[in-house]
């Protein structure tokens, strides 16, 4: 049994909470890094971030990277997306192949 | 390449011979490891990226409905009506294993809600609300399964970059220094045998001439 956390700002995440998502507004970095720290002990197994908040902390993020739990999710936030996301995605195709064979398809 | 710093002796060489093969056993083994992490990984990753890509559109939708939602309704309202969800969403974790490395495979229940997930009374809000939770509520199983191959992609990123500094430490490093290192042994050795079998045929020689006195006699001759 485990619960799922949406970070971000308020605007963008508070649909989250119909859909029975913890929701956690923040305003700032350093809040979000605080809270994001606080979330992963107290055993959020999903953590979702947007984007905007997200690129503020890519730091404690990546602490997280390779660990079981939590897993952190960035999603588009308010503003559209930002391609941090994807990016992510590039970063552990890099990461494992050496270089990013899987973009130029499309 | 560096040789092992170790004595030339039988023994040691004996020990290395075992090393180097072990060395090339796992070498075998771990390359075997590597190239079907890799495989794993691609089809995840590629899966990973059309989920990512489906998510996006989909959360996009779902902001600008939110968007002229809020723009409709005032913040307090807003808020009030969200406040108390009548859907809850449980979410188990468990675990599968992908070359032995453990990835999480999330599966999502949700209580109270059914159909009706709206948490409100349609009397204080607007319609463009409902469209934006009911995008939102078929988004989730996206989201979740977004984050399950994005997490699995990660770990499996991980581990496919540790095998093959691995394999590589192997094939390029310890292998070739044993190789060396037992090389010199031999040598040493095959020298040492060289130096001992010229000693005692001169020594042979010697004994010879001892007994025998070859040299006075051809002098007397």
């Amino acid at each position: 049994m485990h619960k799922i956390a949406v970070m971000g700002d308020k605007d963008s995440i508070l649909g989250f909470k119909a859909i029975g998502f913890d929701i956690f507004p923040t305003r700032s970095g350093e809040e979000s890094a605080n809270l994001l720290k606080r979330l992963a002990e107290e055993g959020y197994a999903l953590i979702y971030i947007t984007e905007d908040a997200a690129s503020e902390i890519m730091e404690e993020i990546s602490f997280y990277r390779n660990s079981y739990f939590p897993a952190i999710i960035l999603i588009p936030g308010s503003k559209g997306s930002l391609g941090i996301g994807m990016k992510s995605v590039k970063e552990s195709i890099e990461k494992a192949v050496g270089a990013d064979i899987l973009s130029q398809n499309d | 390449m560096a040789r092992l710093n170790v004595n030339p002796t039988r023994m040691v060489l004996t020990n290395l011979k075992k090393r180097l093969r072990t060395a090339r056993r796992g070498h075998k083994l771990l390359k075997d490891k590597r190239d079907e992490l890799m495989k794993k990984f691609l089809g995840v990753v590629r899966e990973n990226r059309k989920e990512r890509e489906i998510v996006e559109t989909m959360m996009k939708d779902v902001n600008s409905r939110f968007v002229m939602a809020r723009a409709l309704m005032s913040d307090t309202h807003l808020e009030e009506a969200l406040i108390y969800p009548k859907q809850k969403v449980t979410l188990e974790a468990s675990s599968r294993n992908i070359m032995s490395v453990e990835v999480p495979v999330f599966e999502f229940s949700t209580e109270g809600g059914g159909e009706d997930i709206f948490p409100y009374g349609f009397a204080a809000t607007s319609g463009e609300l409902d469209g934006a939770l009911s995008a939102l509520q078929q988004v989730t199983p996206h989201l979740l399964k977004l984050a399950e191959l994005e997490k699995t992609a990660q770990l499996l990123a991980d581990e496919i970059e540790k095998t093959r500094r691995r394999v590589n430490a192997l094939e390029y490093v310890m292998i070739p220094n044993l190789e060396e290192t037992i090389k010199y042994i031999v040598m040493k050795l095959d020298e040492n045998e060289r130096g001992n079998l010229t000693r005692l045929m001169k020594v042979k020689d010697m004994m010879l001439e001892q007994a025998h006195h070859y040299k006075e006699r051809q002098l007397e001759a």
